[in-house]
């Protein structure tokens, strides 16, 4: 291979996966929503402005040109919270995902490779994970230590979910070890490390990839739904506060008029939810190359 | 038979494990537990502090100034006799509380689970069968759509339209709390009235996934010869997709549904909060807002345990629906 290959290879690969989302119209419309949602995370907090003095008398007021979402029950502006929340909640999803991840890659692959009691002993424990459902756990921890942002959130969320892609990555690491490339790499007299880092990381990662986006899902819903019972306190524009909020404190609930200040979060957690299974759903198809039709 | 030997063992040591993990988490909280409700209790009833520690400890069945061990095996001890602790909030067993909520929490959800299994065992089976149908493009996208909406939300919704605002069913609680509970119609009715928009939450969450999963089934089952061999035969349709297709496919749905039926009795925590359904769900969510450690600890037990079983219940009943199916040694 000749020198000025390779920036045409990297072109390609990381070009390649785009013109295929974009010919899939569901990853595409997946592409745009988590997009959109990404902007908003990053960009959002430092374009738009946060006011949150109180003006009681513009209370739940419907959308206009100064205020895009409507007002909440105190007349501060809906869709700055829900810019301003989404940081937080985006944060805490991605961080979760990662985390999950990792233990789940840690865990499958060292009960893959070692085998025996290791194995044995790993697998019963991602038993009890997957046996016991994971909701009331996090509700528990939550309870008994405070959370008090992102991260110690993330590595709560992570604690019992990831089961489901440890077992996964487990079953895979097991029938890549016996294909030929790794006999081939264990005769070549290749390190341990370059085995597991270089041969059989790279080909559980499309998979991981995939999950990484069904696990941002669950960390939204299960994060946003703690705050929403008040188990994790947070800042106010969350997501989850102003669901909480909405329902029990300010009641909104009995106002029709407030319908822009609670249907917003709603709205933006469903939207969220789509765009990454539509996503997920579309990656999928450019991973595996069999399920193109 | 060996194969379920095994099984047993593995859901005995799940539990074991779990028993031990709670006992660790909630032992080894971080301050003192016990002291805040004891300055609760002095509070309540102006005893002084050390007298009415000395109360909660007795009430809560261990000493935090006791080796660790010994409170384990006092733990163990309790729950082989079958008893779960004691709630603080509520000031009475953890048991008791289980004989008053268990029975909502059965009656909603069960309703609930068949009627969305059945409807969308049903739905499945017809969107597999006749496959150009507009029927499949709108489960599929309700299902897509449902999958996306948190349960709170459901809840949320159902609350803010059909009882803040149209007023037309209940805000909360299982019945008016004006009327005599007993064997009399207009208990009854209340009864029946409150469970109307906790059970549409659920179903209305549940019945797609229910939907999608015969589907798939239903689809791997239309490939298999017999169907073939029925449509030679020249059977009516109807009867080649209920008691052909449909018969065959649902075999692995109804262990999906035996642990549902298990999972069921931890509550939905959601939905029986949103709607202040006096559930073992919101009696669970109370206990971990409110920070009381016994009742939280009895009613997750009690979860966890109705889980493992009916995991095990479902992998046997597995094997003697179908017996193509072997258990793994």
């Amino acid at each position: 291979m000749s020198v000025a290959a390779i920036p045409v290879r990297l072109y390609r690969s990381i070009y390649e996966p785009f013109i295929i989302i974009r010919r899939n119209r569901r990853a595409f419309i997946g592409l745009i929503i988590l997009g959109i949602f990404a902007l908003m995370a990053t960009v959002g907090p430092e374009v738009v402005p946060l006011d949150t003095t109180q003006r009681f008398d513009k209370r739940f007021q419907w959308p206009s040109l100064e205020h895009p979402l409507g007002t909440d029950h105190v007349g501060r502006d809906t869709f700055q919270q829900i810019v301003h929340g989404s940081r937080d909640v985006l944060l805490t999803a991605f961080l979760a995902a990662v985390f999950t991840t990792g233990i789940a890659i840690t865990i499958g692959m060292l009960a893959g490779l070692q085998g025996g009691t290791v194995d044995a002993l790993l697998m019963l424990l991602t038993n009890v994970i997957l046996t016991v459902p994971n909701f009331p756990v996090m509700m528990i921890i939550a309870s008994v230590w405070k959370v008090k942002d992102p991260v110690s959130l993330g590595v709560l969320l992570s604690v019992w979910t990831w089961g489901g892609l440890a077992r996964a990555i487990r079953s895979q690491i097991l029938s890549l070890k016996e294909r030929e490339f790794i006999e081939a790499a264990r005769a070549l007299g290749l390190s341990t490390f370059h085995i597991v880092f270089r041969e059989l990381l790279p080909n559980v990662m499309p998979y991981v990839a995939i999950n990484f986006f069904s696990l941002m899902r669950g960390a939204i819903t299960a994060s946003v739904g703690l705050m929403f019972l008040g188990l994790v306190p947070f800042k106010s524009t969350n997501w989850g506060m102003m669901l909480n909020l909405a329902a029990w404190q300010a009641g909104a609930i009995y106002v029709p008029k407030a319908l822009f200040y609670f249907g917003s979060p709603m709205a933006c957690i469903i939207l969220f939810q789509l765009g990454a299974f539509f996503f997920a759903s579309g990656l999928d198809e450019v991973v595996n190359p069999r399920l193109r039709t | 038979m060996l194969a379920i030997v095994k099984r047993v063992g593995i859901a005995l040591i799940t539990l074991f494990i779990v028993m031990t993990l709670t006992f660790l988490l909630i032992h080894k909280v971080p301050g003192d537990p016990l002291y805040m409700w004891a300055v609760e209790l002095a509070q309540e009833y102006g005893m002084r502090i050390e007298e009415a520690y000395e109360e909660v400890k007795v009430m809560y069945g261990y000493d935090p100034n006791e080796p660790l061990s010994r409170q384990y095996i006092n733990y163990i001890k309790g729950l082989l006799r079958g008893n779960l602790g004691t709630s603080m909030i509520y000031r009475m067993s953890v048991n008791k509380i289980l004989v008053k909520a268990l029975p909502w929490t059965v009656f909603v959800l069960s309703v609930s689970l068949l009627t969305s299994f059945v409807v969308g065992m049903l739905m499945g089976m017809v969107i597999a069968w006749k496959r150009k149908t507009a029927l499949d493009p709108i489960v599929t996208a309700y299902a897509a759509f449902t999958g996306a909406t948190p349960d709170y939300i459901t809840a949320l919704a159902l609350l803010i339209i059909f009882a803040a605002n149209l007023k037309l069913l209940p805000m909360k609680g299982a019945y008016d709390s004006a009327l005599t509970p007993g064997f009399n119609w207009p208990f009854i009715k209340s009864v029946l009235h409150h469970a109307v928009l906790p059970i549409s939450a659920y179903v209305f969450e549940n019945t797609a996934a229910w939907a999608m999963a015969m589907k798939g089934s239903a689809v791997s089952v239309l490939g298999e010869d017999y169907i073939m061999a029925a449509r030679a035969r020249g059977l009516k349709e109807r009867r080649i997709m209920v008691f052909y297709m449909g018969r065959n496919a649902v075999l692995p749905l109804v262990t999906s549904l035996a642990i549902a039926l298990g999972v069921m009795l931890g509550g939905a925590t959601f939905i029986e909060t949103i709607f202040a359904y006096p559930g073992i769900g919101w009696f669970f969510g109370q206990a971990t807002t409110r920070m009381d450690f016994g009742l939280m600890q009895g009613l997750f037990l009690m979860t966890a345990a109705a889980t493992i079983f009916s995991n095990l219940l479902a992998d046997i009943l597995y094997s003697r629906l179908d017996p193509r199916i072997k258990l793994a040694e």
